[in-house]
């Protein structure tokens, strides 16, 4: 098989650096007017997609991203960093607090099913729900296996061979292609973006879509009661010996009396 | 596996960094909120030091307030933006406070900047530079220099003398160096100060004779950044009569015989680049070294300084950028009579001067690139104002950015002050601040045609 073609999911996500605040009403975060940047997990995907096509062993790398218009921005992003072409599914702000991973899920298998990939790559999860679901529900979608958390992704012939972060260590697997692949930290390091890439970038395709163009209807099955912000550390204090510090531990039921 | 591949992988990655710096802002705002007021001091000391090697240029407040460097800019400027701010944060402004204290001048780190596309910013791409305009390479360096300022001035002045070759050099001379200067592979150096010619340029008097196919160079130069460090120095020289019209720009690369530097000079700032004398000894230069025409050199050098003078001024913007929002998130966290500095009126008041500073200067900054790019014939009062306002006022936010900080603004420890002695010399070159009100005025008093537009 020559020229691999390559579909990665960008999600549009809080800058990292951001101190995220919940909203007054306690459905939501703060995002107006908030750094918005590609999920860093999702810019691993980008890398190791424009590697994969650097090594020859990729023919086109599609990038794509479900949500609001300034999804557009990520999409630029992934663009300037290599990627061919772009798809941007746009979900309408009334819509988007309703999406879950199921309907991206559902909206990637349609993409890839349409624009006949054979790797789909992914971040393992996005650093705002932390939700870590897309990837394997696509899977599960589409049919076909794959290989989730990876730090190490080597083409054989008609199969991949992923390394991936398990709680014990390392795994290693064999996957036939088509196959999803979710990106860990540790697969590569991505590359800045170059002045004459991020301009050239605009002159590549870029397409919008609406989800009802893949069928998919954006219906959420759960209810946000409350986002809370986590508990506010309290203030420590200092003992004057060991033995003051186990009596306290164990006073505060930390050891066995 | 090219240089840069192997330098990454040197190095920690980018996500465990973000996470670790993510981790000291949380540390820092967490720790602020359980602080006893009566222990002020002393656990104040640990907190600040967070401040300044866990805080984020563009921290996340910026977005959105009135002081975002990004409003008004267009999808295409933010997205370079981001990116000279990226590199900034993980680059540069890790390492500004090291290669000042070890006076290093950092040609590695620059040479990464330069694969990003920062050595030519605004040289055309035919033979390797980014094409981007005079507004773009503001926005460029003003996010650089909140790294490291004096870093970023350095890479300007390379810039300058890559446009000088590209714009006035033939198409060999711009086959030959420019795609070395693109890449930083050979670093450039400006030439026109002489030890008794500073204000006075026009009647300098380093002595180029013409012999055969070459020129005999005798004098020297002085103030020169990166002199001694540098490959390429674009050296004006008087071939002629008295006065601007004699005088002529050559290029003299490293290593010709008669070429020779002075002592390494101590500075206040701008520690990160070498400072030293040309000294020209019966140098030999060959005539196709000459860019442009005999007598051409210093219309040539005053168009390179016109974008001197944007580029030098944004590296000051990006420095009082920068000392503006770590003084905001000091006002917050240092507490004196039992409240936190954001409470006193007289700090509120300073703060929103020193913004408004701050935002009157981007503003002229970023017209005068205009001016530039669109070649308005007012453009060298405009670049004049601009260079003389910016310069002035950041040095002072800078300035008053120490004063916030107290004794802790005076120590090495905290950035303030390294951005404060960066930015200070920044009134004095590419033409002084004086040079700059007699432009101004020139201008307006003017009757009849402009002389150097």
């Amino acid at each position: 098989m020559s020229g691999l073609r390559i579909l990665v999911g960008c999600k549009r996500v809080i800058d990292y650096a951001v101190k995220v605040r919940v909203r007054p009403d306690k459905l939501g975060v703060v995002t107006e007017g908030v750094k918005h940047s590609m999920n860093p997990f999702d810019e691993i995907a980008v890398e190791e997609a424009v590697r994969l096509k650097e090594k020859k062993l990729a023919s086109e790398i599609i990038v794509a991203s479900c949500g609001p218009q300034q999804n557009q921005e990520t999409l630029r992003t992934a663009l300037a960093m290599g990627a061919d072409k772009a798809i941007h599914v746009l979900v309408e702000d009334k819509d988007y607090s309703n999406l879950q991973p199921i309907h991206v899920s559902k909206l990637l298998a349609k993409i890839a099913a349409e624009e006949k990939v054979d790797i789909v790559l992914l971040g393992k999860q996005a650093i705002d729900d932390d939700c870590n679901q897309t990837g394997q529900m696509l899977a599960a979608i589409l049919d076909w296996p794959q290989g989730t958390f990876a730090s190490k992704v080597v083409k054989k012939d008609g199969s991949l061979d992923v390394t991936r972060e398990v709680d014990g260590g390392l795994e290693t697997i064999n996957i036939k292609l088509p196959a999803v692949i979710t990106t860990d930290l540790r697969l590569n390091e991505p590359r800045y973006a170059t002045l004459p890439n991020i301009m050239k970038a605009k002159k590549k395709p870029l397409t919008t879509k609406k989800p009802s163009d893949y069928g998919v209807e954006i219906k959420s099955s759960h209810q946000v009661l409350s986002v809370e912000d986590p508990p506010t550390r309290e203030a420590g204090q200092k003992v004057e010996s060991v033995d003051l510090l186990v009596a306290k531990l164990k006073e505060a039921g930390f050891m066995k009396s | 596996m090219d240089l840069r591949t192997a330098r990454n992988q040197d190095k920690q990655h980018p996500y465990t960094r973000k996470e670790s710096m993510r981790r000291n802002v949380r540390n820092k705002k967490g720790s602020t909120d359980s602080q006893e007021p009566g222990q002020a001091t002393s656990v104040h000391t640990e907190e600040v030091d967070e401040t300044c090697d866990g805080r984020f240029l563009g921290d996340s407040w910026v977005a959105g307030s009135c002081i975002d460097p990004s409003l008004g800019l267009n999808d295409d400027q933010k997205n370079i933006q981001s990116l000279a701010i990226d590199f900034a944060r993980n680059e540069l402004q890790p390492n500004m406070k090291k290669w000042d204290e070890e006076e290093f001048f950092p040609v590695e780190a620059m040479r990464k900047a330069a694969s990003l596309g920062f050595g030519a910013v605004y040289c055309s791409e035919k033979f390797g530079g980014s094409g981007m305009s005079r507004l773009d390479t503001s926005i460029i360096f003003e996010a650089l220099a909140q790294g490291c300022t004096s870093t970023t001035a350095y890479i300007s002045i390379h810039n300058m003398c890559a446009w000088m070759i590209d714009e006035f050099g033939n198409e060999a001379q711009r086959g030959r160096w420019i795609p070395q200067l693109a890449s930083m592979e050979k670093f450039a150096s400006y030439c026109l100060t002489e030890p008794n010619n500073g204000s006075d340029a026009a009647n300098l008097t380093l002595s180029a004779k013409r012999d055969g196919d070459h020129y005999i160079l005798n004098g020297s130069k002085t103030f020169i950044s990166g002199g001694g460090e540098s490959d390429i120095y674009v050296l004006m020289c008087r071939t002629g009569e008295k006065g601007p019209k004699g005088i002529s720009c050559i290029v003299i690369e490293k290593g010709t015989p008669g070429l020779d530097f002075g002592k390494k000079e101590k500075k206040v700032g701008w520690n990160s680049q070498p400072t030293r004398a040309v000294i020209l000894e019966d140098c030999r230069v060959p005539v196709s070294h000459l860019i442009g025409q005999p007598g051409d050199g210093f219309k040539i050098a005053m168009k390179g300084l016109n974008g001197g003078r944007t580029n030098i001024a944004s590296c000051s913007l990006g420095a009082a950028q920068a000392c503006l929002e770590i003084s905001r998130d000091y006002l917050k966290i240092r507490k004196q009579f039992n409240q936190p500095l954001e409470n006193f009126q007289y700090l509120q008041f300073l703060l929103a001067e020193m913004a408004t500073k701050v935002t009157a200067s981007r503003l002229m900054v970023r017209q005068a690139a205009q001016a530039l790019d669109e070649d308005w014939p007012e453009k060298v009062a405009l670049c004049s104002m601009a260079k003389y306002f910016a310069t002035e006022e950041c040095f002072n936010v800078c300035n008053h950015a120490v004063q916030i900080h107290g004794g802790y603004g005076y120590l090495k420890d905290y950035p303030v002050q390294q951005h404060m002695r960066d930015c200070r010399v920044h009134q004095i070159l590419e033409g002084t601040n004086e040079i700059m009100r007699l432009l101004v005025s020139r201008d307006i008093l003017l009757e009849g045609q402009r002389k150097y537009s």
